[in-house]
């Protein structure tokens, strides 16, 4: 006889949160865990990036395009600056205006987004007709336009592209809002005479919660590819500042011009590889939550 | 009236207002400059008869709405006024000048890709979803997905360095002009089309491959198998008809993705198209030049998705067939 049918099964009213979050780990398909893995690692070098790089984030050290040694991991960048440091530097700066973007799109977006949703009304119509017009626009071109209007600054970048994104979050989180807000715990929670706040942050937030987690990670992704796409033209973030986009476009003349650049290094692909891989992490991450809290996603 | 070119013709009126909507917007753009757009271009020193003046010539001393009408009415007809960057001297560019042969260009680059990324993504599309979660979906699959998250400078740069720095079959840099002849304006242009082909491609065979999927799960099409019919006649007869309307969905939403994937690439190839243009003026803040480009992009955007609905309304079986 064993000893599991002698002693009496040990019974746990609840699992606590460490060990449920260890349980769903280990259901992670390997792509989750290389994304995570990959996002854990960015996250690293964005929040101690100057105590990791090995120099200041605009500091000149010798000769431009020179290629990897000892004292420059990657070589360095048109100016001299050694291209390591500048890569370590440039995920907090990417990372962070991106972060900061979502999260000011989600926070005005999904605001509007639920209030609609409660209102309805004229509130709803006028905000939902202004939205469709400004969907219509492509948010690249729009961007471009308003920051031609405003001026290249990081603080501009921030504002407009963080308005245009809380457009699509408005939609997504109105629509979502719309099926959370005829439920029966909203009417009793009417009927109890809670208030607006309670009601929006008690009752229909936690509920509608899921599916913007999962859209945050997507709209993240979507404004960090425009963000560098604007640097990388030139409109975004501005130099000296260490930044994927402006990294690629400061350097490209090393693919465009091969003949002028001996020895070819090649810099330009560090920093936009670097865009990719996070991306992809993301993505990978993502898919793996939407297939789990949704049966829905089941085909895609 | 037949219930399809009634519900046509609403889309039709839906889309004109947009577009009227969307025209309200770019310009106004200029309109919510802190201090007018005069003080930012001439600078703190201006003095206030610069300013004035300055204004005067552009014509920006008048009412809103009069100007309004006036640049709408002439956009309409190909006309978008004098670029600014040549105000100060003598000489005044015509922007329609300007853009009208970058414009052809641009349409060149984004038929090419096109005309290869369509059926391409629907052949892999549809392959996808037929033989779904079999080892060629999965590879599609995680492929698709990568090349989505990749930015497009980082897809040009890698069909650059690959084809033109070390194979030498093309050239880093797609210079075209007016008199270059079609097929060798096709080689040039082949680089930076292959690339939006690349990001297309990804996109609408996931979209393709989704919105099969969704049919194929339909309660008819279960009908149609259990009542015994070849899968070859499920495909033609039951599925093909109820799928028009989500393929040409997808094909006009990656159209438009079109639009936007164009301005990066011009840039990255230096491709003499109107998303470069775009991107200069926005340097050097050239308004009627940035308010014309991204009218046409607004418009070329809202009228493929205006098709895409109208392809979708009339091929859908129940609207033709009404009881």
């Amino acid at each position: 006889m064993t000893d599991s049918t002698n002693t009496p099964r040990v019974i746990k009213a609840r699992r606590t949160f460490f060990e449920n979050a260890v349980r769903v780990l280990k259901t992670a398909p390997i792509s989750a865990w290389f994304g995570m893995i990959v996002i854990l690692i960015y996250v690293i070098a964005a929040v101690f990036a100057p105590w990791i790089a090995p120099y200041g984030e605009a500091e000149i050290l010798g000769k431009a395009y020179l290629p990897s040694s000892a004292a420059n991991l990657l070589g360095t960048d048109q100016l001299g600056r050694d291209l390591f440091t500048r890569l370590i530097y440039g995920a907090r700066n990417t990372i962070g205006i991106a972060l900061i973007t979502t999260l000011m799109s989600f926070f005005v977006g999904g605001t509007l987004g639920v209030l609609a949703a409660l209102k309805r009304g004229w509130f709803d119509q006028g905000v939902s007709r202004v939205v469709d017009a400004f969907l219509a626009i492509p948010v690249l071109i729009f961007a471009l336009m308003m920051l031609a209007v405003v001026g290249k600054s990081i603080v501009n970048l921030i504002l407009i592209l963080a308005l245009l994104d809380a457009t699509r979050v408005f939609r997504l989180s109105r629509a979502v809002a719309l099926n959370a807000v005829v439920m029966d715990y909203v009417e009793s929670a009417k009927l109890r005479g809670e208030g607006m706040s309670w009601i929006v942050f008690k009752e229909i937030v936690p509920n509608i919660l899921p599916p913007l987690v999962t859209e945050f990670g997507l709209r993240f992704c979507f404004v960090f590819l425009t963000i560098a796409a604007l640097s990388f033209l030139g409109v975004g973030v501005q130099p000296p500042t260490a930044d994927w986009g402006s990294m690629v476009a400061e350097n490209k003349s090393l693919i465009n011009f091969p003949v002028h650049t001996f020895p070819y290094i090649p810099a330009p692909f560090y920093p936009a590889g670097a865009i990719a891989l996070l991306t992809v992490a993301v993505n990978f991450v993502v898919d793996w939550v939407l297939h789990r809290t949704s049966g829905l996603r089941d085909g895609k | 009236m037949h219930p399809v070119l009634r519900t046509v013709l609403q889309r039709l009126g839906l889309g004109l207002i947009t577009l009227f909507a969307v025209s309200i917007i770019i310009f106004s753009s200029l309109q919510m400059l802190p201090g007018g757009y005069a003080q930012n271009i001439l600078g703190q020193g201006a003095t206030p008869e610069t300013v004035a003046n300055f204004n005067h010539e552009l014509g920006l001393d008048r009412p809103a709405a009069i100007r309004y009408v006036e640049w709408i009415s002439n956009a309409v007809r190909g006309d978008f006024g004098n670029s600014y960057s040549g105000t100060t001297g003598t000489i005044k560019r015509s922007v329609s000048a300007v853009i009208a042969p970058r414009l052809f260009n641009t349409f060149f680059l984004a038929s090419m890709a096109a005309i290869v990324a369509v059926p391409l993504s629907l052949l892999l599309g549809v392959l996808a979803a037929l033989y779904r979660n079999s080892w060629y979906d999965r590879i599609v699959n995680s492929v698709t997905l990568t090349t989505i998250a990749t930015p497009e400078f980082f897809i040009a740069y890698l069909l650059v360095y690959v084809f033109a720095v070390k194979l030498r079959w093309f050239s880093p840099l797609s210079t075209v002009s007016i008199n270059t002849p079609f097929l060798e304006h096709v080689y040039r242009a082949a680089l930076p089309a292959a690339t939006m082909t690349l990001v297309i491609v990804a996109h609408m065979m996931r979209m393709t491959r989704a919105s099969i999927i969704n049919l194929l799960a339909s309660p008819y099409i279960e009908m149609a198998q259990l009542k015994g019919l070849t899968r070859w006649q499920v495909i033609m007869r039951h599925a093909l008809p109820n799928a028009w309307a989500p393929i040409a969905t997808v094909i006009a939403f990656n159209l438009a993705y079109l639009v936007v994937g164009v301005v990066v690439v011009e840039v990255v190839y230096v491709y003499p198209g109107i998303g470069q243009m775009m991107v200069d003026a926005v340097s050097s803040r050239d308004m009627p030049v940035v308010q014309a480009c991204a009218l046409i992009f607004a418009a070329t955007y809202i009228t493929l998705n205006l098709l895409a609905d109208i392809v979708a309304i009339t091929t859908n079986p129940r609207l033709l067939h009404p009881k």
